[in-house]
């Protein structure tokens, strides 16, 4: 019972309008667009997070949690408010995606998978965006697409993003 | 970005950089008459796939498969529930395509869709949108309600019989998922882990229900073939290749980005609308299909044309149609170690040589790269490889064999040059240098 008071009304609204995009006994193919909502809502997924996704889509917990664990952008573990995936593969390479992923490191003082001590921002690396041309890219948050990235634009996002 | 070039553009043609993707504009540009002219003539489905045989069009998600073959494969008057699923999980390195089809021509996959879907009786549709390109997977849920609203998708579409439901489905970041059954297995809400074929998709696919699963850009073509008719689609290609194909052309170019052209164009003529190699360098390989595809040396690819069968004949494959340019600055070893960490860190577990096999190639690769290989490392890796191939479920054991066989078949000096001296060929400062990234102005 306390586990879905993890899920507000309006998460809860939220993810009944996904529920409703597949046949009525198809709930659990909701269950991705869920963890991603409960993800937003508080940063990361918690186990009671997945646990709360779960019961509301009447599906066992261990297969909401073998879900979250195979899908690479949801966070098992508290991130910083900022999370900025840097994309490293081969295209991005070439045109400087590990050199982004480097410049990033140094200017945040931090590692891979590592968060800052103030706790703004976390850096990971990703695997192709589907973005290529754009390279170097990096993702805010799960959510938006950062394009062409110059030492100077990086310097630019970091300042904005507060 | 932007689609940077065409030649005789029918995909692209007339779109106007990010303002033209509404409803309003696809209208005016000829959008939904395709859609319009099968409800009002009552055209058969039939008369549908017989059309899209006839244009030899085939699937732009890497395989190539005859995409009016596929849908007859569709039991179309059993009853029950029948699925359409559009494949945008674009996660192929190097493919970028769908992201501009979805950012600029949103509406013609759903017209695409809609008209897959009456073809081949299904009931319901998802189109299974990358999980990292969220702010397209918005755009497309903006589209459809604005076709929703007209009666383009939905209920009694255009007032005639035809009813088909069309949702958009977002990924999570799982390259895996881009293997038909495997985004399957997704939208059923589990781990997308590849499934066993037979049985095929279209007598067991989505729910257990007969299903047919194509590219976005394989949809977004069909409204295009239905207007200007199946042979006249053929010959804006070439023979065996109907068509106009989107090239995604990455890596050591002076202007990546999207080109639509023939099939058959000549790679060169490619190379040069990119702007040819960055900072008039030498080319050294490129990668005509994806990073799946086999690489091909400089001078090999310099005689390709950019369709299935010249690039076949050179021992690749035209693939996605993503085109990876790498120049002289280009360390090979470090290359194909980016992509075996890729395909090690994206082999979804479930067969043992992928599985165990991926992680031993990027291993040995990394050890060759830090300059810690041994003499007999090259032929562990090809014996490596020809254990993975063939024996898995899905391709992607296939996929992550097939970079390293090939690099070692077209590079195999600089792999055998690291082994012995421990370092590269190329400078480290004229690798550093390759991406531009430290001297790129703001
Ligand atoms: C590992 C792997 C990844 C794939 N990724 C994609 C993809 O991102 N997009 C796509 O359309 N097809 C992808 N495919 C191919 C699909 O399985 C399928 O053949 C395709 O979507 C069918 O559509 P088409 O006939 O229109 O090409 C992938 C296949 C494999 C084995
Ligand atoms: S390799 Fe970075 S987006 Fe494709």
């Amino acid at each position: 019972m306390q586990n879905s008071l993890m899920l507000t009304p309006e998460l809860i609204a939220r993810i009944d309008r996904e529920i409703a995009k597949y046949p009525v006994e198809q709930k659990q193919s909701a269950v991705m667009a869920a963890l991603a909502i409960a993800q937003e809502a508080a940063g990361w997924l918690s186990p009671e997070a997945i646990e709360a996704v779960a019961s509301y889509l009447e599906m066992s917990p261990v297969a909401a949690l073998e879900v979250a664990t195979f899908y690479n952008m949801y966070d098992l573990k508290p991130v910083g408010r900022h999370k900025l995936t840097v994309c490293t593969n081969l295209p991005c390479m070439l045109s400087g995606g590990m050199h982004a992923l480097e410049y990033l490191q140094e200017k945040l003082g931090i590692g891979l998978d590592e968060t800052t001590p103030d706790g703004k921002f976390t850096l990971k690396q990703g695997e192709c965006m589907g973005a290529c041309g754009d390279a170097p890219v990096l993702l805010v948050n799960n959510r938006h697409m950062c394009c062409s990235m110059t030492p100077a634009e990086i310097d630019r996002l970091l300042a904005e993003l507060d | 970005m932007a689609i940077l070039g065409s030649i005789n553009p029918i995909l692209t043609a007339g779109l106007d950089g990010d303002r033209s993707w509404r409803l309003a504009d696809y209208v005016a540009r000829g959008g939904y008459s395709a859609l319009r002219r099968i409800i009002a003539e009552r055209t058969t489905p039939e008369q549908i796939i017989a059309e899209v045989k006839k244009s030899v069009l085939r699937g732009r998600g890497g395989a190539g498969f005859p995409t009016g073959l596929k849908w007859s494969f569709m039991p179309r008057t059993l009853p029950g529930d029948k699925y359409l699923i559009c494949n945008s999980d674009e996660g192929e390195p190097g493919t970028f395509k769908d992201r501009d089809l979805l950012r600029y021509n949103p509406h013609a996959v759903i017209e695409g869709m809609v008209i897959a879907g009456y073809a081949i009786g299904a009931t319901r549709g998802f189109n299974y949108i990358h999980g990292e390109i969220w702010e397209l997977y918005q755009r497309f849920e903006d589209a459809l309600a604005e076709a929703r609203a007209e009666g383009l998708v939905g209920k009694h579409i255009l007032g005639g019989d035809f009813t088909f439901e069309l949702f958009a489905h977002h990924g999570y970041g799982a390259y895996i998922c881009g293997e038909e059954t495997a985004l399957l297995e997704s939208i059923e809400g589990k781990k997308g882990q590849p499934r066993f074929k037979p049985p095929f998709p279209a007598s067991f696919g989505l729910y257990g229900k007969p299903t047919t699963i194509n590219n976005t850009e394989t949809l977004a073509s069909v409204p295009f073939i239905l207007n200007m008719g199946g042979d006249a689609f053929l010959a804006a290609g070439k023979a065996n290749n109907g068509g106009p194909k989107l090239f995604s052309v990455s890596g050591h170019v002076e202007r990546p980005g999207n080109y639509e052209v023939p099939m058959g164009t000549p790679f060169a003529t490619l190379l040069e609308m990119a702007g040819g190699v960055r900072g008039g360098r030498k080319l050294k390989g490129v990668i005509p299909g994806g990073s799946s595809s086999p690489v091909l040396s400089a001078e090999l690819m310099m005689d390709c044309t950019m369709d299935y069968d010249s690039i076949a004949k050179a021992g690749s494959m035209l693939g996605s149609g993503a085109v990876i340019v790498m120049d002289e600055t280009t360390c090979m070893v470090k290359a194909l170690e980016r992509l075996s960490y890729f395909y090690y860190e994206e082999s979804c577990g479930q067969c043992t040589p992928c599985r165990e096999g991926t992680g031993w190639l990027y291993k040995i690769i990394q050890r060759i790269e830090n300059g810690l290989g041994r003499p007999e490392d090259l032929d562990l890796l090809s014996s490596i490889t020809g254990n993975i191939m063939g024996r898995t479920i899905c391709a992607l054991g296939d996929a992550a064999s097939m970079p390293v066989q090939s690099f070692l078949k077209h590079f195999r000096d600089e792999f055998a040059y690291h082994i012995e001296h421990g370092r590269c060929l190329v400078p480290r400062e004229v690798q550093r240098a390759g991406s531009g990234f430290f001297t790129a102005s703001a």
